[in-house]
């Protein structure tokens, strides 16, 4: 069976995206650009306290506006869904709030127009009559605060191991995740050493270019939504259950994503245009302003605690690690980053006695969950930079303090799981060949100082989650892939292909990947947590093999000869004519164990595991507190690459986007409020930014259990580069930070310090 | 509010086509390009900060988040969809597909407009140059490495379409 000559082995290589041409050309589908016949375009009216009751909402001046459809409030969506709460983890969530407010920011009312700028207009003369409530910022406060965000907690149940959590009152603590391995009070007792680190994180906001969107058209048994989200299969059941109807009456469909990171998972918008558009019988569209993403998602501040004892050869011999993440007013997924990530907490490190605890918190910010790396690089940061001040104070090499602790192939993990298919040795060590490590280095004079830095990170994958695959040829002998993983930048559209491809043996460039729409594409837990390329791509693999088996058999059983006949020509043998279908279906649904709710440990704990590590060279000006990278390596373990290329580019894509959450990205606040909710005054990097040289590289490596040895690739460039660079800055000039970012202010008030001359606080 | 009234006719050279469009005052350049079904450019910012919405305007890079319909009476405006409208891509663009120079492809009409902007005004622009003239394009997804080999690639195509 055969369309045309296959050139070479269709993964491997580096073909250009398929839908490139699209994308240069400003042709590219975006729910963005979507426009409907009739459609309403919705503007949020938003809380303006970070904490407080509402007594009263008065829309009738926006009402009144000329132009404005209807004004709606959490009253009108009762009437569609009484029990209008959302949430992954929670039903935590209004759809529009109800009774409280619990952030700056929070939806209370949407204003509907054909003109958006009307809808925007009208929106600015709603009002809405609060009593105020004491708030509470702070993640560690927080756990002890008489102020509490919500009352009860109520457990969504997508989740099963969460639902003991039913009804606990009266806490912020939503969310508490327990390791215990050995006994690490015995073993502090006995270390020669003992060191104990605190460091912070503030805020993130992810800033996709295209804006969090979506669009709904709805007739009174049914509804279409065509919305920028990286879940479609959990959007259709989160509506449906929101609405009680059953999945088949609800129909998401995506395009191509302007960028995701996490941003547009789980539900944002689309229960809101739902709702407005059942109302009102039009579609109604949202569009967010990137404003409003400030107030709509963002990753954790954090707080994390890290304690270590070791013996004088440099042997770590136990860890304890606290994390308190701060949550922001309702949960999201962040609950199951606290436990997902905080099991890794201790670094990749073979330690024989580890304590994590590691706390989700409700607070009165916006909320939070995960960004590119599910809570990894904000850990690799804290235990990153704990590890390199400890080998500082026993004078050992950074490099060589690693790999005396390095945990290595086929030992246990703080949870117990064995290790395998993690290339953590091998990526320290290209990286340090990578670096020159043991070449001299100049270390610079007068007022720029240079230094370099090391840093290594892991991540366990999501586990227990499902990919389904649908592979159709045609009877022209073309095939197209139909499945739920969406293409946000990271080239899934490609690499899918090239794996159908593989298996079907035709070109890459000959396949369609049908992008999601839950009326014809099957389930697929999301596209997120680096999972597509490894389950998607076992679901198309598997899809795939069992379309060119039918393919073989229909060959056989026609008399044509199975592998050389073209599958056009299988067709035409077969119904006399250019016709029919031959469908392969593939699922996948890696099993893992679920750690132990008194324990932490697990067997199992994950599918595959991601190994990122980055070292940093930095020129540091000690008279203005400025940083410059001037070379980032990237040293990764993804198995072995679909398309080398986009690899490459995913790799320094992510590294720079954690090089923001390093250098300058940190939202600030005043009682609530987003005090830099723009790109004016909240800095991505820019072109300018960017490190004169960035080395991305992957170590030789094979995931046995991923299709044709590839693992996920879309988070691991972000584990290392964060304490990189901390590290490297230690190195240049002797201070050490323990807040993100690292302004040019924060390095100065730290030089000044270090010099016993401390500007003072603001 | 707006009364209907205040909507007026502008006319204007859209992509090489005289063209007349109904606005309304407070119409940005974004919108109405929507209106001939053209997309390229996006609002994302909305504050003349990204560089998603740019569209030539007499021959200069615009932000048209910013920009006022209404000002574009009798202006001649080029859209990212221009480049490539008699099928082939133009060097730019092409250079830009080789080189993977995108990932989720939000800002690439941006970029690929300001970079004709720049090879028409500096032909061999320097690692320096090219920073600093696509300063004010952002792109999250950090293709910035990319999209300077992009830059070198189309600067050498366009440099033997006119010696060759
Ligand atoms: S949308 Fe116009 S510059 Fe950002
Ligand atoms: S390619 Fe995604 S923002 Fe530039």
């Amino acid at each position: 069976m055969k369309t045309t000559t296959k050139e070479t082995s269709q993964v491997g290589r580096s073909i250009p995206r398929l839908e490139a041409r699209e994308k240069v050309t400003g042709r590219a589908e975006y729910i963005h650009n979507m426009r409907l016949p009739g459609m309403l375009y919705g503007k949020i009216f938003r809380s303006t306290l970070a904490h407080g009751r509402i007594r009263s909402i008065d829309v009738s001046a926006a009402a009144a506006v000329a132009g404005v459809h209807r004004v709606i409030t959490a009253e009108d969506v009762k009437t569609v869904i009484p029990d209008p709460y959302y949430g992954p983890v929670f039903h935590d969530q209004p759809i529009l709030a109800m009774d409280k407010v619990r952030h700056v920011g929070e939806p209370v009312a949407v204003v509907l127009a054909s003109d958006p700028h009307v809808a925007e207009q009208a929106a600015q003369l709603i009002a809405a009559d609060y009593e105020e409530l004491p708030a509470v910022f702070d993640e560690v406060a927080a756990t002890g605060s008489p102020v509490i965000v919500h009352e009860v907690l109520r457990p969504a149940g997508m989740f099963p191991d969460f639902k003991d959590l039913a009804g606990r009152k009266n806490t912020n603590l939503h969310l508490d995740f327990k390791l215990r391995r050995g006994d690490v009070e015995t073993a502090f007792a006995a270390a020669d050493h003992v060191f104990e680190h605190t460091f912070h994180t503030r805020q993130i906001m992810h800033t996709p270019l295209e804006p969090i969107v979506s669009l709904a058209e709805s007739t009174d048994s049914s509804v279409t939504l065509y919305t920028a989200s990286q879940m479609p299969s959990v959007v259709r059941m989160e509506i449906a259950r929101l609405l009680a109807w059953p999945e088949n009456r609800v129909r998401v469909r995506t395009a191509f994503l302007g960028g995701g990171f996490g941003a547009k998972t789980y539900i944002k918008v689309e229960a809101l245009v739902t709702v407005c558009s059942l109302l009102t019988h039009l579609p109604v569209k949202i569009s967010l302003t990137m404003e409003e993403q400030f107030y709509t998602i963002t990753k954790h501040a954090n707080t994390l605690r890290l304690k270590s004892g070791v013996t004088k050869d440099g042997r770590i011999t136990s860890r304890l690690c606290e994390v308190w993440w701060n949550g922001g007013a309702y949960a999201d997924i962040g609950p199951r980053l606290t436990q997902k990530s905080g099991f890794t907490a201790a670094g990749p490190y073979d330690i024989e006695n580890v304590h994590i605890d590691s706390y989700a918190v409700y607070t009165n910010l916006p909320p939070a969950a995960g960004l590119r790396g599910f809570g990894i690089p904000t850990l690799t940061w804290a235990y990153e930079s704990h590890t390199d001040l400890i080998a500082r104070a026993l004078n050992i090499d950074p490099l060589e303090f690693r790999r005396r602790n390095l945990l290595r192939e086929g030992r246990p993990q703080a949870t117990g799981t064995i290790m395998k298919d993690a290339a953590i040795d091998a990526v320290l060590e290209r990286l340090a060949e990578r670096m020159d490590w043991h070449a001299p280095f100049d270390r610079g004079s007068g007022v720029i100082r240079r230094g370099r830095g090391i840093a290594i990170g892991f991540k366990a994958s999501i586990s227990n989650t499902t990919s389904v695959a649908i592979v159709n040829a045609c009877g022209d002998g073309s095939c197209s892939v139909y499945c739920n993983t969406v293409d946000m930048g990271q080239g899934s559209d490609t690499a899918l292909a090239q794996i159908a491809a593989e298996a079907l043996n035709i070109p890459a460039e000959t396949i369609k990947v049908i992008h999601a729409d839950t009326d014809v594409t099957p389930y697929d837990m999301g596209t997120l947590g680096s999972r597509s390329t490894f389950h998607m791509g076992q679901a198309v693999k598997l899809a795939a093999e069992d379309a060119r088996d039918k393919l073989l058999a229909l060959a056989a059983e026609l008399g044509l000869p199975p592998e050389t006949t073209p599958i056009a020509q299988i067709f035409r043998k077969k119904f006399g004519m250019q016709a029919g279908n031959v469908v392969g279906i593939g699922t996948f649904n890696p099993k893992s164990t679920q750690p132990d709710h008194a324990t932490g440990l697990a067997e199992n704990i994950t599918p595959f595991w991601m190994i990122g590590g980055t070292g940093a060279e930095v020129e540091v000006d000690t008279e203005t507190g400025h940083v410059r990278v001037t070379r980032l390596v990237n040293i990764a373990d993804v198995g072995t690459p679909i398309n080398p290329g986009i690899v490459d580019s995913q790799l320094s894509g992510a590294a720079m986007m954690q090089f923001g959450c390093t250098m300058s990205e940190g939202m600030e606040f005043d009682a609530g409020q987003v005090t830099n909710a723009s790109l004016a005054d909240y800095k991505i990097p820019g072109i300018r930014d960017m490190p004169d040289q960035i080395i991305n590289e992957v170590v030789e490596a094979r995931q046995d259990t991923g299709p044709y040895g590839a693992k996920g690739v879309g988070e691991t460039g972000t584990f290392g580069v964060s304490p990189a660079i901390t590290n490297a800055i230690h190195d240049a000039v002797g201070v050490r930070l323990t807040r993100l970012p690292v302004t040019p202010e924060a390095v100065y008030r730290a030089l000044r310090a270090a010099n016993n001359d401390a500007l003072e606080e603001e | 509010m707006v009364p209907t009234a205040a909507q007026q006719t502008i006319r204007f050279t859209l992509n090489g086509k005289p063209v007349e469009a109904r606005i309304l005052p407070h119409h940005n350049l974004v919108e109405m390009l929507q209106d001939f079904g053209l997309f390229g450019a996006r609002e994302s910012c909305g504050q003349g900060l990204c560089g998603c919405c740019t569209v030539l305007v007499n021959g200069n890079a615009v932000s048209g988040c910013l920009y006022l319909a209404a000002f574009i009476d009798g202006a001649d405006v080029v859209t990212v969809e221009h480049l490539a409208s008699a099928g082939t891509l133009s060097p730019v663009q092409e250079a830009f597909l080789e080189t993977g120079a995108f990932q989720c492809g939000f800002c690439t009409p941006g970029f690929v407009l300001m970079v004709h902007q720049l090879l028409d005004r500096n032909p061999e622009p320097t690692e320096e140059d090219i920073r600093h003239y696509l300063s004010g394009n952002l792109c999250r997804c950090a293709s910035y490495r990319e999209i300077i080999q992009a830059v070198r690639s189309a600067a050498e195509k366009r440099k033997s379409c006119a010696t060759g």
